[in-house]
């Protein structure tokens, strides 16, 4: 069952009609609106619409102190909460020089890979959905409780985590979760095969992934798309590897890349993500220091010294990164946000032409977007 | 049954039963599809209603009775409220005809399997009816995928018929039946002799039954993530209730036949002890079957689905009818 | 191949070379300014750095590694510069030097292959904010822009389509502009 070419002209008169998928409908997995212009089954321009959950979090930031802002940066991405944080309290960091200790910094590790695989797991359920397959959903959501559960005794939040704090974390980790830690990798090993026996050997998701929503990546490069989206590309780009932050560098991990570009590469990069992050959670245990969790002296209204002060972070979607212009007063300048699935759904309009609707589903689906996280 | 009322009360009798059995199949049938469903995914399903979430249905129904029927503006209004009734209609009419156990049936035809196949195909019509009144764009959409869906699969199936009935040589669903007495291996599904690839029709079938009845991995008429309801997009209430009632009485109906011309019907599969028990049996069996293949399979593509029918199942059923044609004349039957 | 921070900074130097004065008489060779802190300064002073600087910067302090403040005019050729060595764009963004009078308009460019961020900066009066779209180069540009006309209300000519992309339809404000009240 070959599907036919993803350039492949549509039949018929040339008459188009117009589609408005969303901003209510099941594959949006939020309020995303596609304005589509078809030609019976066939997309001929796709254009999205977003901003329907815009809440400008970029002025909120230019009227409240550092420490303020900290708990909205969880907010844009739901799903990552654990990176957007990490990304703002590194570029505070970086501006005051200060010394995050190293226990702080493995927490800062654990936590942010158990977050990426929750999200990976959100996501291969939401896109098993997309793709009409029901079930994969709750088994990745009973493993997904277990992280939730895990980070919600340490953080006190289920899902907007506001754990890491400017030089180190909120407070720190017992042995309970330790133990908890230990216990999920075993048990999400296991599990992964399982899904790779269920779900990516299934002949129907292969023959409806395979070959399907092809983005090249120079298509990637020019609009900027990161994360799974230019790893199933072909390139290695993680931002844990070409501009390291944190304690990165000190852990074995491979980043899969996948060279086809089309949806069941960025499945598989995904997939494999969280094997990786497992590996990471695993070393990260295996050797986390003793000692402080916070930095001494670190002022409860912090004034960052003038100058701009970037970081980026490798959220579950992709380069996270802030932007922060300082003028030495407690409240910052500018606050910019770039986040992941902004420039991930520009490249839509283009990569999804002349594609068929229920192929574009997949496709809008292996992008793993999150709404808020476009709208900020 | 079959010889003793008059002929008026055996038609309100044969009205009344039909109509309860599909009111009361489809309420008990999403009842166990959910139950089912909630054991595939790890958790209990209904619960809270009744013992077991037994009166779950009950509740369901009230609450679709209670709701209004919109007919949204510039919708065909007669069509959009006709759709729903003749997707039922013909369910039960095939009803009719099905041999639930030796003297269980509402009315023995001499050609059964035509009026199943007659009206069975009349209710992918009702449906893209319903769709194409409805004046909405994923409900036109669902329209047209599923007179493609209709045409492609109607070929192989009524292939796999006419392979079945040189088995037989009858329609009467009765006497097909009384043909497999036995023993399970005297059930046409693995008369070898007359055809090798008799197990094969029973797949070839099976997948177009499941195409023919709109299920899951063929659920390209509803097909929520993409046509957020497709052809049921705009039905509210009871519009909607009726378009699922008639679903799973579809469902039944295809395995029912399934049951008629495969699985020997009311026939025990050791050759003693015959009855309706039987035939709910290996009905019920195979439902189950469709429910689990639906919570374990992702959607097919549209024209994956295309051409599974064109270019694999027909030349398949074509070669099977072929070949059971020679095995019969060289067996001299 | 992926270039070194020092080869993209020449480049950008010598392509972009400050604007000479109309009595001084031409730098001799593209002048490097050393490595420097971070980008920036208080408001009144903000983006008064001349067009033609390109500076390495502290990329432990400020996570990039140089940036290069160019001539509205210069930010399509730099973009095409940009390109040309494999880079991604990252973002555009806007800031407003509201007490200085003026608006600058940053450009993000990541390497997918390289350690190495690359920010180019312009800036442009308050009261006519124009520049040109690079959506042509980049078309990942249009949305970053469209945003950036959203907030600011920088235009960006020959842009395809200047639309609000995250506000309202019918928003006619910039809510990033130092000067908008609620």
């Amino acid at each position: 069952m070959t599907p036919p070419p993803a350039t492949v002209q549509a039949p018929g008169s040339g008459e188009t009609f117009l589609l408005n998928l969303g901003p209510q409908h099941p594959a949006t997995h939020g309020v995303l609106r596609l304005k589509l212009t078809m030609d019976g089954e066939y997309i001929t321009r796709a254009e999205p619409v977003c901003g329907y959950v815009h809440r400008m979090h970029e002025k909120m930031g230019e009227n409240r102190k550092y420490a303020q802002f900290l708990p909205n940066t969880s907010r844009i991405d739901y799903l990552s909460a654990m990176h957007y944080t990490h990304a703002f309290v590194g570029a505070v960091e970086r501006a005051l020089g200060l010394a995050v200790p190293p226990r702080a910094e493995y927490i800062r590790v654990i936590t942010s890979e158990l977050n990426r695989i929750s999200s990976h797991l959100v996501w291969f359920g939401a896109f098993l959905l997309d793709l009409g397959g029901f079930t994969p959903l709750l088994y990745a959501f009973d493993d997904r409780e277990q992280i939730l559960d895990l980070l919600e005794a340490i953080t006190g939040s289920r899902l907007t985590y506001c754990y890491y704090r400017f030089g180190g974390v909120c407070h720190d980790i017992d042995n309970a979760f330790l133990e908890g830690t230990r216990a999920f990798v075993a048990r999400m090993r296991p599990r992964l095969r399982l899904y790779h026996e269920l779900v990516t050997d299934n002949i129907i998701l292969r023959n409806r992934l395979i070959g399907i929503g092809p983005i090249p990546l120079e298509l990637c490069r020019r609009y900027g798309a990161t994360g799974p989206v230019i790893r199933g590309s072909g390139a290695a780009y993680d931002v844990r590897k070409t501009e390291p932050y944190s304690v990165y560098p000190q852990f074995d991990f491979d980043v899969p890349v996948y060279p086809e570009g089309d949806s069941m590469a960025r499945y598989r990069v995904r997939m494999d993500e969280i094997e990786q992050s497992l590996r990471i959670v695993e070393q990260a245990l295996e050797r986390l220091p003793s000692g402080p969790v916070r930095a001494e002296g670190v002022p409860r209204v912090l004034k960052l010294p003038a100058g701009e002060f970037c970081c980026a972070v490798e959220a579950a979607r992709g380069r996270f990164a802030v932007r922060i212009v300082s003028d030495r007063r407690e409240i910052p300048w500018r606050v910019k946000l770039r986040t992941p699935s902004f420039s991930n759904l520009s490249l839509f309009e283009e990569a999804s032409r002349g594609m068929m609707l229920p192929d574009a589903i997949a496709l809008l689906g292996s992008l793993d977007l999150v709404i808020p996280d476009i709208d900020r | 049954m079959s010889v003793s009322l008059p002929e008026p009360l055996r038609l309100f009798a044969l009205l009344a039963g039909a109509m309860a059995f599909v009111g009361l199949n489809a309420a008990y049938l999403v009842w166990a599809e959910r139950k089912a469903a909630g054991r595939f995914q790890r958790r209990p399903g209904p619960t809270e209603a009744g013992p077991a979430g037994l009166l779950q249905p009950v509740a369901d129904v009230l609450k679709l009775i209670s709701k209004q029927l919109m007919v949204p503006p510039g919708a065909d209004a007669v069509l959009f409220r006709a759709a729903p009734v003749l997707v039922l209609v013909p369910a039960m009419i095939c009803l009719a005809v099905i041999p639930f156990g030796e003297r269980w049936v509402a009315r023995e035809m001499p050609l059964g399997l035509l009026v199943l196949f007659a009206f069975g195909s009349i209710q992918v019509m009702a449906v893209m009816l319903g769709g194409w009144a409805s004046r909405n764009k994923y409900a036109i959409i669902s329209a047209a995928r599923i007179v493609s869906q209709d045409v492609a699969y109607e070929i192989p199936m009524l292939l796999v018929m006419i392979t079945l009935l040189m088995v037989t040589g009858t329609m009467d669903l009765g006497e097909i039946v009384r043909q497999q007495a036995g023993g399970f291996w005297r059930w046409h599904l693995f008369r070898l002799d007359a055809n090798p690839l008799m197990p094969l029709t029973f797949v070839i079938y099976y997948i177009c039954m499941l195409a023919e009845t709109n299920r899951a991995p063929f659920d390209m008429a509803e097909a929520e993530s993409e046509l957020v309801a497709g052809a049921y997009t705009e039905y509210s209430g009871m519009g909607f209730g009726v378009f699922f009632m008639a679903e799973y009485a579809n469902i039944v109906v295809g395995c029912a036949t399934a049951t008629v011309l495969f699985l020997g019907g009311w026939q025990s599969p050791i050759g003693v002890g015959s009855g309706p028990v039987w035939f709910l049996a290996k009905l019920y069996g195979l439902v189950f079957s469709v429910i689990w293949v639906r919570w374990t399979f992702p959607r097919t593509q549209f024209y994956g689905l295309l051409n599974l029918s064109w270019k694999i199942l027909i030349p398949a059923s074509l070669f099977i009818l072929v070949l059971s044609g020679a095995a019969l004349q060289l067996s001299g039957s | 191949m992926t270039p070194s921070p020092e080869q993209i900074a020449r480049e950008l130097a010598s392509r972009f070379p400050p604007s000479p004065p109309a009595d001084a008489p031409p730098p001799a060779a593209p002048a490097l300014a050393s490595t420097g802190g971070p980008a920036g300064a208080t408001p009144a002073e903000g983006g008064a750095a001349e067009a033609g600087t390109v500076r390495m910067l502290d990329y432990a302090r400020c996570g990039c590694h140089l940036e290069a403040h160019v001539q509205p005019a210069q930010v399509v050729a730099a973009a095409a510069l940009m390109d040309q060595f494999g880079f991604a764009l990252d973002t555009i963004t806007g800031l407003d030097w509201l007490p200085a009078g003026r608006m600058e308009i940053v450009y993000d460019f990541f390497h997918p292959h390289a350690t190495l961020r690359v920010a180019v900066r312009t800036r442009v009066p308050r009261d006519q904010p124009d520049v040109p779209t690079v959506s042509s180069i980049f078309p990942g540009a249009n949305w970053h822009e469209r945003e950036t006309h959203d907030f600011f209300g920088i235009r960006f000519l020959g842009h395809p389509g200047l639309t609000p992309l995250l506000l309202p339809e019918e928003a006619a404000f910039h809510p990033l502009r130092k000067d908008f009240t609620g």
